[in-house]
């Protein structure tokens, strides 16, 4: 079998990401993927006639820049386009809307809220602050504060040069903004119930927590602090579908002399005296390389794919105890036409973006009283997009392709594994209250996919379908993530290094532990460094 | 009635609204350019900003003003209320009497600046650059007031220029020869209530008239019947800028970012960074930001205002301020040729001490000339007060022209 230089294992974001630096290094790089597709939760598939549909993840913003740069990945194909106005619709007939023109937006907070409205730039302002905090360490190794060497003492110092100079008020406002909920945030800023719910579904997306749960607010953070061309908070969708994203990088990947196989998944991380050697996929074939970069979540690399003898019981442990709990599902629908939402009237510009449909924080935090019976939310927060009308690739004219999140869903069920009758059972609820919003909707759909926990571990290989490859609290945060000394990438046994999400800076398609870990691997080889640093500021 | 209603969910079919005076501005709109300003079509230039400048330096030019924030306050406590909110003692501010004034955060930072209209006994009118809502019903916890946004529900004109008070005397308000300046009066204006404030943004001998928005057309038609023969013309936003600059006036997000607005630590400016010591009245008990400024003015300011006066006659845009060695101490927010004081001038922020009346300073000024760019180190010099202040404009009565 041929040796390779290093062999990443899964072909998601961060690991195309992370095997294209290290290719661009000069390292032969071997990439497998247990799927017949790349993309992980970066993944466009086509599964109904002329439909594309994003599978798993399905809008962009967090997308570190400087990789979209270093990798060149516009030209491997990838285009991001800012989407328009996003809407919140409540039960009573009314919504929210968000419209793309500023006054616009603000005349309709003004309908629902004149003090809201004015309050909006006091909650932006606050918001971006924190923003601007934690994104120049998105592209950053976060140091180890238990290590005397000088370069973790000097990014400590770095964090904390950084902190102060946020001034009195924002230094005080980080340390709450990291322990708060969303609805004690929001509670500061705003007093209309609707606006209010339609701020708070960032702070739960992907969280197995509560908008009443501490440590929400930050969530919401973590939805914010992304950009499309420089506007901070901006999303946007990746042209022909966050597949498209993957496809791009490993297009560089291959262009620079990389090797992608799929097909089979690793069955083993082989190991030999305390230090890997290679990986051992299902089909039987056998890969050698001294350095082998899982971008597997925490779990599903040391409690599934390594001999436990390799590993210190207390390790084990600590990836047992890490949090990785499902909360989300998904439904991808083939629309025979667009849906009418009867309180639109019409209204064409409101559909181009996020809709949801919440009325408060008490009924979002019910969604999530829900899950913790073990049962889907009966009336789920829904994040429902309409890529296709943006984008003229993902459905033939005419037709759209509908992407619903859907939270809360429970990895089991009421303690029990999910069934295929769960499934369809959690899918027609969510079908039914779209329907009750948009009466004639049922009647327009071609074609669903419905994900739940279950089919997102199974095929993406997210631990317990968590979308965030673990969840984004302070406990798993920062030199904590995924825990506690092993947050530089590193893994526990010599030439083992993590770049999934697990790590920092946590999940959402950003590149970002892909590429720290590629900068920590060649720091470790002593390899010219491919992986750009930092930030630039907006 | 409102120029448009608020509570419309289909509002978004009209992006820009037009403003009630909005028939008679297309009619006059000769560039056919609009802008916007928050809700409202705006025109930036009805003939071009020069002639349109010189309406209101030489004659009488009419800015739509409707646009503007403005808020309504009353009730038993709106004085000590705006005590509380205002740097200044606001008690000085009759009735029938307006003030210019800021308004700060806890750290002494100026939130906005603006006019406080004092109606009647105990009812205000505060207009702003920004919306101003969540700020003043903050601020609103304690007292027995009444805070709301009345934006549309006011139409508004300025009048300035030296003709101004003849025409406006001339369109029959009996009276308004009496109005000193920052006074208001109420009028009859065939059965509505016509306000008259003797304030403005020029510098200049002028005036500020709000009225119901149902008679706003009429009362653009009245003004400029009685004007046809003392030169009024409107004019545009653009136009606006240039009498403020050599007014001296500074623009919320052009001189100054509003605190509210300002994410990044250390962009914000005081009251005293802006050259408007005299707003702040240390003899008040309590005011928002009188801790934060006490300090400030024991320690120093880091940043102060300077209005400057540049050699040759390039506007010094978006220049760096140096000082005699070179050093950076600051940059240009606004700058113009002023065709009325006939100097080159800018409005700057710059470090302290380099402030000081007399002080010498360099600017440099990019300029393009035939598409080429050209770069010029420029000596300017700090001058105290406004760089055009015509004496017309105290006069009371106020002359002809």
């Amino acid at each position: 079998m041929k040796k390779y230089d290093a062999i990443v294992i899964g072909a998601g974001h961060n690991g195309i990401a992370n095997a294209a630096f290290l290719q661009k290094a000069g390292l032969d790089v071997l990439l497998v993927e247990k799927n017949d597709w790349i993309g992980g939760a970066s993944v466009s598939r086509n599964l109904h006639e002329d439909w594309i549909y994003s599978n798993c993840s399905y809008v962009c913003s967090l997308l570190r820049p400087e990789v979209y740069r270093a990798l060149d990945l516009a030209k491997y194909g990838l285009q991001v386009v800012p989407y328009g106005g996003s809407v919140t619709f409540s039960s009573d007939g009314d919504y929210l809307g968000r419209y793309t023109d500023p006054d616009a937006s603000r005349r309709e907070y003004q309908r629902h809220s004149p003090r809201d409205a004015d309050a909006l730039h006091r909650y932006e302002r606050d918001v971006m602050r924190q923003c601007r905090f934690i994104r120049q360490f998105l592209l950053r190794t976060a140091p180890d504060p238990t290590s005397f060497k000088p370069r973790d003492l000097l990014e400590l110092l770095h964090i904390g040069r950084e902190l102060w100079a946020l001034g009195e008020d924002t230094i005080y406002d980080t340390m709450r903004f990291y322990t708060m909920s969303i609805a004690d945030y929001l509670d500061e800023y705003f007093e209309n119930p609707l606006i209010k719910a339609a701020k708070a579904g960032s702070g739960i997306i992907g969280s197995a927590m509560g908008v009443m749960s501490p440590g929400t607010a930050y969530v919401l953070l973590h939805h914010a602090m992304g950009d499309v061309d420089g506007t901070a908070g901006a999303w946007g969708f990746a042209r022909g579908g966050m597949g498209a994203i993957a496809k791009a990088m490993n297009a560089c990947f291959e262009d620079h002399g990389g090797t992608t196989i799929t097909g089979s998944g690793v069955e083993q991380i082989t190991t030999r005296g305390g230090r890997v050697t290679g990986v051992a996929l299902a089909n039987g074939d056998e890969y050698h390389a001294r350095t082998v970069v899982s971008n597997m979540t925490l779990p599903r690399t040391f409690l599934e794919c390594m001999d436990p003898n390799d590993l210190r019981p207390e390790f084990l442990d600590k990836c047992r105890n890490f949090k990785i709990r499902g909360s989300s599902g998904k439904l991808n629908i083939a629309l025979d036409g667009l849906p009418e939402f009867t309180a639109l009237r019409g209204n064409p510009e409101l559909i181009q973006a996020d809709m949801h449909l919440v009325d408060s924080i008490e009924k979002l935090e019910r969604a999530y009283d829900d899950w913790k019976d073990g049962r889907w939310s009966r009336e789920p927060y829904l994040d429902m997009l309409i890529p296709s009308l943006t984008d003229p690739t993902m459905a033939p004219p005419g037709k759209h392709f509908m992407s619903v999140f859907v939270q809360y869903v429970p990895p089991k069920i009421e303690g029990r594994d999910w069934t295929d009758a769960d499934r369809d059972a959690f899918g027609d609820n969510v079908l039914n209250r779209i329907e009750a919003y948009a009466p004639g909707f049922r009647d327009r759909v071609m074609h669903v996919e419905v994900r739940t926990p279950r089919e997102l571990e199974n095929e993406v290989g997210l631990t317990e379908g968590n979308i965030f490859q673990g969840e984004l609290t302070m406990d798993q945060l920062l030199f904590n993530r995924p825990i506690p000394g092993y947050a530089q990438y590193r893994g526990p046994v010599k030439g083992l290094y993590l770049c999934g999400s697990s790590n920092h800076p946590g999940g959402g398609v950003m590149a970002a532990p892909g590429a720290n870990a590629a900068r920590e691997i060649l720091r470790d080889l002593r390899r010219p460094n491919t992986v750009p640093e930092g930030w630039t500021d907006d | 009635m409102k120029t448009f209603d608020i509570s419309d969910r289909d509002h978004y079919r009209t992006k820009v609204f037009p403003s009630p005076f909005h028939s008679r501005q297309a009619a006059l709109n000769e560039n056919k350019v609009w802008s916007r300003w928050y809700d409202y079509q705006s025109v930036p230039a009805y003939t071009c900003e020069t002639h349109d400048y010189f309406a209101g330096r030489n004659a009488c030019g009419v800015f739509d003003l409707t646009p503007m924030t403005k808020h309504r306050i009353g009730g038993p406590d709106a004085l000590p209320y705006l005590e509380r909110l205002m740097t200044r003692r606001m008690e000085k501010i009759r009735p029938g009497r307006v003030g210019y004034g800021v308004w700060c955060d806890d750290h002494g930072q100026v939130i906005d600046d603006g006019t406080v209209f004092h109606l009647r006994e105990g009812d205000y009118r505060l207009c702003s650059q920004e919306h101003q809502l969540d700020w003043l019903l903050m601020n609103a916890e304690g007292f027995d007031v009444e805070v709301f946004e009345e934006t549309h529900d006011v139409a508004a004109l300025a009048v300035q220029g030296p003709t101004s008070f003849a025409i406006l005397r001339d369109m029959g308000l009996p009276g308004i020869e009496k109005l000193t300046p920052f006074g208001l009066a109420h009028f009859d204006f065939e059965g509505t209530e016509l306000t008259i404030s003797r304030t403005g943004y020029t510098g200049d001998l002028g005036y500020e008239l709000w009225i119901d928005p149902d008679h706003a057309e009429r009362l653009w038609d009245r003004l400029f019947a009685a004007g046809e023969q003392r030169g009024i013309k409107p004019l545009g936003s653009k136009a606006l800028d240039m009498l403020r600059i050599e007014a001296g006036f500074i623009l919320a997000g052009v001189d100054f970012m509003p605190a509210m607005h300002t994410v990044r630590p250390g962009h914000t400016r005081s009251p005293f960074e802006l050259g408007l010591d005299w707003l702040v009245d240390f003899t008040k008990p309590l005011f928002n930001g009188r801790r934060a400024l006490l300090r400030e003015k024991a320690e120093g300011s880091r940043y102060a205002f300077a209005r400057l006066d540049i050699e040759d006659n390039k506007p010094a845009h978006n220049a760096y301020v140096f000082d005699k060695k070179g050093n950076t101490i600051g940059w240009v927010t606004s700058a113009m040729w002023s065709p009325s004081a006939k100097k080159n001038i800018a409005l700057a922020t710059v470090e302290t001490p380099h402030d000081q009346p007399g002080e010498d300073l360099q600017v440099e000024i990019y300029y393009q000339r035939e598409l080429q760019w050209n770069r010029k180190m420029a000596k300017a010099k700090v001058v105290e007060g406004p760089f055009w202040a015509p004496e017309r404009r105290r006069a009371t009565p106020p002359g002809e022209w």
